[in-house]
């Protein structure tokens, strides 16, 4: 099947997600209509501060919303909708085709179990063999995944292990089944940064390896810049840019990544004030109408708040939401961005 | 600027002076509850902050960075160790008291909103203290309204709020502006920026930066960001497991690291350039655990170089081997080997 089809065949296909959380005098609109596809082999990275809604999405993917979410959309994966699924075909899904890891292990880890069982039993859920067959399997995982002595940690539970090996047990049970598609979310972020380097270059070897599709989603620039393809930078439910990494971290389009980037503080700017975005992100209980970012703009037109932002595609196939991007904006195209 | 009426000894003396620090922490466990292990969180360490200087400390999580803030402000009791601030020991027999010294030293901690009371609103939080020294209520409350201003946060509209009213990057603010109610002349800011958006995180620097001018403060800053700590340092300190393994101007110490592990930790970082990502890790594991560290040197169980004597001898904090000439340096490296130092193999013939 994969000769006939055109090898650039999303196998994740987001159309036009929204998400909006309605309690009794609550209305939240989380995500505002994210759109994208992902190839095979491909990693994107959902780039975005807190309550920009990049958690939201990823765990719309999964499935893993309350009920009273109230999600519209399409999210396709290999072309059937997770949304319009049976909750029993789901969980077959989940923990096999697609599988999520989380920022914090010792949640996603059951503490009464060895690591050993978690892994194998997912393995004897999901493909049916013996358990001795899936702890062996278990053994092999743990070794991929660079644990040392990986057959004394296949006998440990979750809380005698460290942060580092922690995350990497986690990552062992997410690549059980051989996902097509790898959820992360924020999984380097609690680390400390001589783990977190570890723990990336983990991530972008195996999903070299086994060919995986990743959505990485993350506040932090620099892991973004370590592990993507594309970035897609969020603000308020909605992707307000989405191009390859190097067009994000060389001329980012849209002020607010512009302002993301110019706020990252390096030696090289000692002495200096810093750079950064006025004001605080909107309340997603009362988004401004048009671009939610306008209120902290300096480039701001009466136009901005009037209605919908198009949205400007280039031939590279990068995608920003902003009405001045093509005129007005000066792009910082030989703009250094240093360690 | 004018001479600060506090300041006792000169600008020559330093505003706090460490000196062997030392907190362990006895793990108790068993029938009998009994202490079975240690945790050596703080162990020998000594170090200067001078008057209008900003310190940072940086190091990863167990380093002991944190418990060491604690020691300073007497949150928990050390072991061992003296503090003076500026000239006066701080104890009870001789000196000045705790209480008069953190008069004059505060601190910001990480958590914006389990750092301030839920009942109190920012005004009372931030006049709490001044009443509780002895201004009247109206002076404190008008002092706390005041302050707000100060740290960008209008008071009229939210001086009455509750900690829950208020987004995380005001509420450190607000924390800021307490820290500074009873003008201390020291701060200590344990990762006070860290749990910021990296779009307020520069808000608050900027802050920082203009109220260290403002009320001619000394700062302490301690953080795991590497890029944050040479941005807002002067001198720099760099912990691992406890101990003080390099120490020095922050321009000499990013410039050229010279102990191993100061090096590694540099080379985590991420390179921000998709063209030139990092392809070999610099260190392998995680720290190991601060309950019976290494003996020797504590490094060098992750160390490349690691020698016979690294386990035999604890390192002292000295001038680099090939500085030896240059006894002005300020740079100061707990480490025992020349080829580490340098980060070459050396190849003996």
């Amino acid at each position: 099947m994969p000769d006939i089809m055109p090898p650039e065949l999303p196998v994740l296909r987001v159309e036009n997600l929204t998400v909006r959380f309605r309690r009794r005098n609550l209305d939240v609109a989380a995500v505002n209509g994210v759109s994208f596809a992902l190839a095979r082999g491909e990693t994107l990275t959902i780039l975005g501060e807190s309550g920009s809604g990049k958690s939201v999405s990823l765990k719309a993917m999964m499935g893993l919303l309350p009920s009273y979410a109230e999600t519209e959309g399409q999210i396709l994966l290999d072309g059937k909708d997770i949304l319009d699924m049976p909750p029993a075909e789901l969980s077959k899904l989940r923990g096999g085709e697609i599988s999520m890891i989380f920022q914090e292990p010792m949640a996603a880890l059951d503490p009464v179990y060895t690591i050993g069982e978690q892994i194998a039993e997912t393995i004897v859920q999901h493909e049916g063999i013996g358990h001795r067959a899936a702890m062996r399997r278990a053994l092999d995982l743990l070794d991929h995944v660079k644990i040392p002595s990986a057959a004394r940690r296949l006998k440990n539970y979750p809380h005698e292990l460290s942060g580092g090996m922690r995350q990497r047990a986690m990552i062992a049970l997410a690549l059980a089944c051989s996902p097509t598609v790898l959820l992360a979310d924020e999984p380097t972020t609690a680390l400390d940064v001589s783990v977190q380097i570890q723990i990336l270059l983990l991530l972008r070897q195996l999903q070299q390896e086994l060919g995986m599709a990743v959505v990485f989603v993350t506040h932090d620039v620099g892991a973004a810049a370590e592990i993507s393809d594309r970035i897609a930078v969020m603000y308020a439910g909605r992707f307000v840019e989405t191009a390859t990494a190097r067009e994000i971290m060389r001329s980012p389009q849209h002020p607010y990544t512009q302002g993301l980037l110019a706020s990252i503080v390096h030696g090289g700017l000692r002495g200096r004030v810093l750079e950064t975005i006025p004001g605080t992100p909107p309340n997603l209980a009362q988004i401004p109408p048009g671009c939610a970012f306008a209120p902290r703009c300096r480039y701001v037109v009466d136009a901005c708040t009037r209605g919908d932002v198009p949205v400007a595609m280039s031939p590279t196939g990068a995608m920003v939401r902003c009405i001045r991007a093509a005129d007005a904006i000066p792009s910082h195209a030989t703009r250094k961005v240093s360690a | 600027m004018t001479a600060d009426p506090r300041d006792r000894g000169g600008p020559a003396q330093p505003l706090l002076l460490v000196n062997g620090l030392r907190k362990h922490f006895p793990v108790r466990g068993g029938l009998l509850n009994r202490q079975v292990a240690t945790v050596q969180a703080v162990d020998d360490v000594s170090f200067a902050v001078r008057k209008g200087e900003t310190l940072g400390i940086v190091g990863e999580s167990g380093c002991g960075k944190s418990t060491t803030a604690r020691l300073l402000m007497r949150l928990i009791e050390p072991d061992a160790g003296d503090v003076v601030f500026d000239g006066d020991p701080v104890s009870n027999r001789q000196g000045i008291t705790v209480n008069a010294m953190r008069r004059q030293m505060q601190m910001v901690f990480q958590d914006s909103y389990s750092s301030l009371n839920p009942r109190m609103t920012m005004a009372e939080s931030i006049a709490y203290a001044p009443r509780m020294h002895g201004l009247p209520g109206k002076a404190a409350l008008e002092r706390a309204e005041g302050l707000l201003a100060q740290v960008g946060i209008n008071p009229r509209q939210y001086a009455r709020r509750y900690p829950h009213e208020l987004s995380g990057g005001q509420r450190q603010r607000v924390n800021i502006a307490r820290a500074l109610a009873l003008e201390p002349r020291m701060v200590i800011l344990d990762e006070a920026v860290s749990a910021l958006d990296k779009s307020i995180e520069a808000q608050v620097l900027n802050l920082l930066a203009e109220l260290k001018d403002r009320f001619n403060l000394t700062y302490l800053f301690i953080s795991h960001d590497l890029n944050v700590v040479e941005y807002v340092s002067d001198r720099v300190l760099v912990m691992y497991l406890g101990r003080v393994v390099e120490t020095g101007p922050v321009e000499a110490i990013y410039s050229r690291p010279r102990h191993p592990y100061t090096r590694a930790l540099f080379a985590s970082k991420p390179t921000l350039d998709p063209d030139r990502r990092t392809t070999e890790m610099p260190l392998t594991g995680d720290p190991p655990n601060p309950i019976n560290p290494p003996s020797g040197c504590r490094f060098r169980t992750r160390c490349a170089f690691a020698q016979a004597i690294c386990a035999e001898l604890v390192p002292t904090l000295s001038p680099p081997l090939d500085a030896a000439g240059d006894a002005a340096t300020e740079h100061l490296v707990a480490c025992h080997l020349p080829e580490a130092q340098s980060g070459r193999i050396m190849h003996h013939a």
